[in-house]
């Protein structure tokens, strides 16, 4: 029996992460929406393509290693220890594979027990870590449109997708990360393990890029250059929310006795838990996920005078900026929370462009970067003192810790791919031609369509007689 | 003769490990995957470049530019 229950558990959970992943999808369809309604006509077609890229790319160098990178370097390494050894998650083990509950022959390292956990388990996990992957390299996608090479783009997407954010995951999201034990960070939904530090490497990159021509006067006066459709654009944003709803149930493990946890809880009561394996429910996140999306959009609304963009925006920036802390947030303070942050980094993305010139066409600076940023340094005075693990001897949450983890976050973005960016700048592999960005950078694409047009319907008119 | 091993489901699946074919090329498989990333950028980067430059030698007087411009 207690073997059919523990099966029963694993297929359950299987089946979970599964729904999550094909639910996360719909932020990359919302995204592609999104940025095809920003960008201008004769960008459509490549502005597409850069996005929907970053899909695959970041899904087989995520297989390869970043998967690997989570497992292994919790520690740092050298911080709280060495590198982890990590079998099942190395691109040649067997368990990376179509598996069944035993140990395969040449399986070095993996226990009966590692088998019977991830036979059925690994690929679900690493699809649904793929899928944050994405989102976080995909974040960066809009703010660069119009201008930047997508080849560009695609090295950078791997560089965030399946090396940076993966690697601060291991440090600041896994339940033995060093952030946590020793820092007690605290941030169980991402807001800077996906968002800030997506917004400090965007912002890299934009930095390095330039803005678009025309965006700045002569005098260093924005221009406004408005979405050629605003349907899209809120569409996409609708989408973005979906799927959004779809990464706070992954963010979560659905069921686990307190033995498997191992940890300080008593008593027999399975729970649902955070990704630091501390209680949580699936009920705190709705409540806190649609409060304080609530709170963004009203907050937009008002700040923004009914502008639809940043309404919309300011909602996703709502959930981002409350995310750290949703798993034990009362929904009235996620409201708030989502309220006040959002009206902060609508204003600092104003301030920011007049007074740097950096021209970020979607906004996503503010809304992942200082949304993700302020939520985590937030969350670190809400928590204060409440335990950031259910394992003893790990730090306790407190706002130092977290404000140190939110800079670490936006700096580990930034950084690497401020370096990376200079590089293919140096190469002139990171920005089309001023004529080319002003032809189109779907130039070429849309004289091939144009002209195949013409030809189908020469020759049918030629068939009519 | 089997390409995973498997000649029969009359098994203890506790005892059965990996299912796909060709077990033990595992390794080899990975640098091949490895070897079509990396070719990938190097084409693609070869592509954009010579799309790039097919851009710049065409419409030299600028009335598709300014068309496209006012499609806005």
């Amino acid at each position: 029996m207690e073997g059919n229950l523990n099966a029963l558990t694993t297929i359950f959970t299987e089946f979970y992460y599964w729904v999550t992943i094909v639910m996360m999808f719909l932020i990359h369809v919302g995204f592609c929406t999104y940025e095809v309604g920003v960008s201008r006509r004769r960008n459509h077609l490549k502005t597409l393509m850069k996005n929907a890229m970053a899909i695959p790319l970041v899904t087989v160098t995520f297989y390869f290693f970043g998967w690997w990178i989570y497992f292994g370097f919790p520690n740092g390494p050298g911080i709280a220890g060495g590198l982890v050894t990590a079998p099942f998650a190395e691109a040649w083990n067997p368990l990376m594979g179509t598996h069944l509950s035993g140990v395969s022959p040449g399986e070095t390292g993996v226990t009966p027990a590692d088998a019977a956990l991830w036979h059925r388990l690994n690929g679900v996990f690493w699809g649904a870590f793929l899928l944050f992957s994405i989102t976080t390299a995909s974040i960066i996608s809009g703010s660069i449109i119009e201008r930047a090479r997508s080849g560009a783009f695609w090295i950078v997407a791997v560089l965030v997708g399946s090396v940076l954010w993966i690697l601060d995951a291991a440090w600041g999201w896994h339940p033995q990360g060093w952030m946590v034990k020793l820092w007690g960070y605290h941030d169980a939904y991402a807001s800077g393990v996906v968002h800030a530090i997506a917004g400090g490497a965007a912002l890299a990159f934009l930095i390095v890029l330039g803005p678009r021509i025309g965006k700045f006067k002569p005098d260093g006066t924005p221009r406004d250059i408005p979405p050629h459709n605003v349907w899209l654009v809120t569409i996409g944003l609708f989408l973005i929310y979906t799927g959004f709803w779809g990464f706070y149930a992954a963010c979560n493990i659905p069921l686990i006795s307190p033995a498997t946890i191992a940890g300080q809880i008593t008593g027999e009561i399975w729970t649902a838990t955070n990704i630091y394996l501390a209680p949580t429910t699936l009920s705190a996140i709705t409540f806190n996920f649609l409060m304080s999306l609530s709170g963004g959009m009203m907050a937009g609304y008002l700040v923004s005078k009914g502008d639809p963009f940043w309404t919309f925006s300011m909602g996703l920036c709502g959930v981002i900026s409350a995310s750290a802390g949703n798993d034990l947030y009362h929904p009235i303070q996620a409201l708030l929370i989502g309220a006040i942050v959002p009206t902060i980094c609508y204003r600092l993305h104003y301030f920011v462009e007049r007074r740097f010139k950096i021209d970020d066409a979607v906004g996503a600076v503010a809304v992942h970067g200082y949304g993700g940023f302020l939520g985590v340094v937030v969350a670190g005075f809400m928590l204060w003192g409440q335990p950031s693990s259910p394992y003893e001897g790990f730090a306790h949450i407190n706002p130092l810790g977290n404000f140190a983890g939110a800079v670490l976050m936006f700096v580990l973005g930034f950084v690497p791919t401020f370096v990376v960016c200079k590089i293919l700048n140096g190469m002139n592999l990171l920005r089309v031609p001023a004529k080319v960005e002003l032809e189109g950078v779907d130039f070429a694409l849309n004289h091939a369509f144009e002209a195949s047009v013409r030809d189908v319907g020469a020759a049918e008119k030629a068939m009519m007689k | 003769m089997s390409t995973n091993g498997m000649e029969s489901w009359a098994v203890d699946l506790k005892d059965v490990g990996a299912i796909y074919p060709f077990q033990g090329s595992e390794v080899l498989m990975v640098i091949l995957g490895l070897v079509f990333w990396i070719g990938w950028h190097i084409l693609q980067t070869r592509h954009e470049n010579a799309e790039i430059e097919a851009d710049m030698a065409a419409d030299r007087s600028g009335e598709e530019t300014r068309a496209a411009i006012d499609r806005y």
